[in-house]
């Protein structure tokens, strides 16, 4: 009894938070979406169905970001992936410098993604003093400068997917060098014993042992293009929509609040049609690496 | 200090929700262990005899029966009241903290008017210290010392406190053999010296006969046996404990008795005075063999093991029980098999006659 | 094979061997630059005065004559004292906190034995799997509806607790062998002595690899602060630089802004260059950004 007793003490901090601010929210969400023309000032509401979600769904704003969230999806996931195996393939094959260069890498992660992004910014913007370093760089190869920042839709969206892979790349390089220090080194003295090809101790030693982690990176990667939102704000300003490079998480806050907002109802049914779109996704995510991965 | 066990009984859930059964760790235990001795709890692994050890420390509550230290009622006083020291298999020593500071842990607990002074505690530390022989190591951690050391430490740490029983749990279980060969010598040496009743758990029979007053063999959860280590080497009670004790494991052949005879096939291998006719199993340990032509037991000769001090004969018969018989002689004597068999006459007092459908001993007037 | 052939084979194999070594680092050189730049760029533009800034069309990739003035600047003409000042007790108090309704709640779950525990531990798993978009919403309403925007304990009170970190001190704490917890309760140890005396210094990595990364996630957080924050006078870092970025140093005064830039990301990366191994042995165990 008393054991009982000491043991809901310990938990009552974490269980009240979580009931606060996770739980309870967690069903609101789903009832503010089924709240038709609520109002924030009043909170009141005078219906109740899928209206929100109609609103939402032929809202011009929200389908753009709609589309700006799957293009960053689609390039940045599978390439900053890629890139990252790539190095961190060469970074386990090297001696001297590696601890250095794993530094280096890893930088990213700690560094305020607003305040690096401003940097993106200067880089790649133009202005009238100066069409920026990127730009004189691609004039300087015969190219024709462009301004990423203000500029046109696709290098916009070059600049976004960059910058979003050079975020998160120091996470995956991580993952992906501790994975590879895990193979047993054994594996490979065996294969050079049998003087096997480095393509094939790759794709046959390597890269199954480490899908786990690999598979582990494109699900959380997924994910995580999915909530992209400060990323874009760093690089664009807060007014997202007006740049035309919102996302979905972006115009859930722009819903909810700043110039356009107080309207959580349509925040979330957003923030709902979201949750979907990435649970689908991880679902067949999980179904596709079931057949693929190897796990020992 | 006397510990008492009166219908002791554990009972346990079964792991598996859905088997209702409950699983009977220790069963109706009664027996009383004798102050200042040193008494192993032997069993193989999985009887229960861990269970008995918790029970009398008191890190778990019996479901029947009771406990008595002496003559105080203990069955449902907490660990900390009992006075008990404990030492595990694995030391469980706290890892941050130094030799000292381990073995000054319980002092710190002690509150109210038991509460000590440094100096005091500091005296205490290092005469458990010294007791053991470590008190040139501590300010040392429990990963910069051998596992002998490590197992030294937590004994310090569970005599500390003065306890007037001391239980140990497999404690040289982790230990490589020389190491156990000295520390088991060295915790006989420190029950010695402070006479203080100590119960020991072990699955490693030749432990348990090697240092122990008094050994308590366990089979799930049932008492087998309980009696000096030699007494139970010789008169077994039965057939489990025959066989659980010894190396090599005493040779069982099938056999019979007829007419005050036990026979293994057609050859008379004993006398069998006063006992009935039937079926039984005929035990003999290794040692019990003597090489004789003109002996009853011809058995197919396979190999000579030389172990120096002594020879090992490894031999077959169709009577025998499990894979090969292994007879034990000593060196000078020259083992000469004839077309593959030897012949063996058996020393009576070496052989045990087991009931082939209870297991229990049959006695024979000698 | 005669000894000739076998030391052409042996040079030949050796020389490409040295080829694919330069390849490689020349490589990862490349990607280090790519890293390494931006940060030089903003400690370059930083010290470069107002006017050489603006005249250079072409940047100039070095500067001879570095000026601290920026830096004055950042601190002057816009509240970035503050503004640092706000995220530290809002890091401090978010992590303190944090920790101890962590330690407590893992503790219980490792250690305590109490009805209904394993029904209320898969309840904390399964809370793991929510998005943190899909309850902003409601917390933005109910701490506007507490009167608390623009305060410390809005900002706080939503991040106090974390599942997962629960979850992966409740395993750390579960590594701690069971005979230990058995030795302490045999000696009279309580259950919160054995947790202060023995199992929070042996988990004290895992504790510090907890509050390196909650600092790190604390440090940068912009959406909260964002939505919960109007007045300057709250505003964290990273609202800060939007802040500064959008209405900042009257006109676009970009070594001012780089000047920003480097004080926020500085503590960042001392603590980085310091807990360098922790943080990335962290990292690597299961943290995930924000």
């Amino acid at each position: 009894m008393k054991k009982n007793l000491t043991a809901w003490l310990c938990l009552l901090p974490a269980l009240a938070f979580l009931l606060v601010f996770m739980v309870y929210p967690l069903v609101d969400v789903f009832v503010y979406s089924f709240e038709e023309g609520y109002n924030f000032a009043s909170q009141s509401y005078f219906g109740v169905g899928l209206y929100n979600y109609d609103y939402v769904l032929h809202d011009p704003y929200f389908i753009q970001a709609l589309k700006n969230t799957f293009i960053i999806v689609i390039i940045t996931v599978p390439l900053s992936t890629g890139i990252a195996l790539f190095i961190s393939l060469e970074l386990s094959n090297i001696k001297a410098l590696r601890d250095f260069f794993q530094t280096v890498y890893f930088l990213p992660y700690v560094t305020n993604t607003l305040a690096v992004g401003l940097v993106f910014m200067i880089l790649f913007k133009k202005t009238p003093y100066s069409d920026g370093l990127v730009n004189i760089l691609i004039q300087l190869f015969g190219g024709k400068g462009v301004d990423f920042i203000d500029g046109p839709y696709w290098a916009k969206m070059f600049v976004m997917c960059f910058y979003t892979i050079w975020i998160v790349m120091p996470f995956k390089i991580l993952i992906l060098t501790s994975a590879l220090a895990s193979v047993n080194p054994m594996y490979y003295k065996a294969a050079k014993v049998d003087d096997t090809p480095p393509f094939r101790v790759f794709y046959k030693i390597t890269l199954p042992m480490i899908s786990p982690m690999v598979f582990y990176l494109v699900i959380t990667g997924f994910i995580g293009a999915f909530k992209a939102y400060s990323d874009e704000v760093a690089l664009f300003g807060t007014d997202l929509n007006a740049a035309g490079m919102n996302t979905i998480v972006g115009y859930v806050y722009d819903m909810l609040y700043g110039n356009s907002g107080g309207y959580p109802s349509y925040a979330s049914a957003a923030a709902l049609i979201l949750f979907a779109i990435v649970f689908t996704i991880t679902t067949i995510n999980l179904m596709v690496s079931r057949k693929t991965v190897f796990y020992s | 200090m006397k510990i008492v066990l009166e219908h002791l009984t554990k009972r346990f859930p079964n792991r598996n929700k859905k088997i209702k059964d409950e699983v009977i760790a220790v069963s109706d235990f009664n027996f009383t262990i004798p102050d200042g001795k040193l008494v192993g709890l032997l069993g193989p692994s999985g009887c229960g005899k861990s269970t008995a050890l918790n029970l009398i420390c008191g890190l778990e509550k019996p479901t029947e029966g009771k406990i008595y230290f002496e003559d105080l009622d203990v069955t449902d006083l907490e660990p900390e009241k009992r006075g008990v020291g404990l030492v595990f298999q694995n030391y469980a020593l706290y890892p941050h903290l130094t030799v000292r500071e381990n073995i000054r842990f319980p002092l710190e607990n002690l509150r109210g008017e038991n509460k000590l002074t440094r100096e005091v505690m500091e005296e205490k530390v290092l005469e458990a210290a010294r007791l053991v022989q470590i008190d040139e190591l501590l300010d040392r951690k429990p990963n910069e010392m051998s596992g002998g050391q490590q197992q030294r430490v937590a004994i310090a740490r569970a005599l500390v406190k003065m306890p007037k029983v001391l239980l140990l749990d497999e404690p040289l279980s982790n230990l490589d053999a020389r190491l156990r060969l000295q520390t088991r010598e060295e915790i006989k040496r420190i029950q010695t010296e402070t006479g203080i009743t100590t119960v020991f758990v072990t699955h490693d029979q030749e432990e348990a006969m090697s240092i122990s007053d008094i050994i308590v063999v366990m089979k799930d959860g049932v008492l087998q046996q309980m009696g000096k280590p030699q007494e139970i080497y010789d008169e077994p009670i039965n057939l489990f404990v025959a066989k659980f004790l010894g190396t090599p494991q005493i040779n069982v052949f099938e056999g019979y008795i007829r007419d005050e005879k036990a026979y293994i096939g057609d050859a008379v291998v004993m006398d069998a005075k006063g006992a009935g006719d039937g079926d039984v199993y005929v035990a003999v340990r290794p040692e019990g063999f003597i090489v004789d032509e003109n002996g009853p037991l011809a058995c197919n000769f396979i190999n000579r093991e030389v172990m120096g001090r002594d020879t090992s004969v490894i031999a077959s018969n169709e009577h025998f029980l499990g894979e090969n018989i292994r007879a034990i002689i000593p060196s000078e004597e020259e083992v000469v098999p004839v077309e593959g068999c030897v012949r063996f006459s058996l020393k009576p007092h070496k052989v045990r006659l087991f009931d082939k459908i209870i297991e229990e001993r049959i006695r024979t007037e000698s | 094979m005669d000894n000739t052939q076998i030391q052409t084979i042996e040079r030949e194999s050796r020389i490409k061997k040295t080829v694919r070594e330069v390849l490689r680092y020349l490589f990862l050189a490349i990607w280090g630059i790519l890293v390494l730049f931006p940060f030089y760029w903003m400690v370059l533009t930083s010290v470069k005065s107002y006017s050489s800034y603006n005249s250079e069309y072409v940047p100039k990739f070095f500067t001879l004559s570095p000026t601290l003035q920026n830096y004055i600047q950042a601190f002057t003409a816009v509240p970035l004292a503050r503004y640092f000042f706000n995220t530290l007790i809002f890091t401090l108090v978010t992590t303190g906190l944090m920790m101890i309704v962590i330690i407590f709640a893992a503790f219980a779950f490792a250690r305590l034995d109490f009805k209904g525990k394993d029904i209320v531990f898969s309840m904390f798993l399964s809370l793991m799997m929510i998005p943190n978009e899909l309850v902003i919403i409601t917390n933005f309403v109910t701490i506007t509806n507490l009167d608390l925007r623009n305060t410390y304990l809005g900002l706080i009170l939503p991040s106090v607790t974390s599942v997962f970190y629960i979850y992966l001190l409740k395993e750390n704490f579960e590594l701690i062998p069971e005979e230990l917890y058995k030795a302490a309760k045999v000696d009279g140890t309580s259950d919160m002595r054995y947790l202060f005396k023995v199992m929070i210094p042996i988990s004290k990595p895992t504790l510090v690899t907890i509050t390196i990364l909650k600092v790190i996630e604390c440090w940068n957080s912009y959406v909260w602060p964002r939505l919960i924050t109007d007045d300057k006078n709250f505003f964290l870092v990273s609202n800060g630089i939007q802040e500064i970025r959008e209405n900042g140093f009257g006109r676009e005064n970009v070594p001012a802004m780089m000047a920003a830039v480097v004080v926020i990301s500085l503590p960042l990366v001392v603590l980085f260059l310091i807990f360098r191994k922790k943080i990335m042995e962290g990292v690597a165990r299961g943290g995930t950004k924000g």
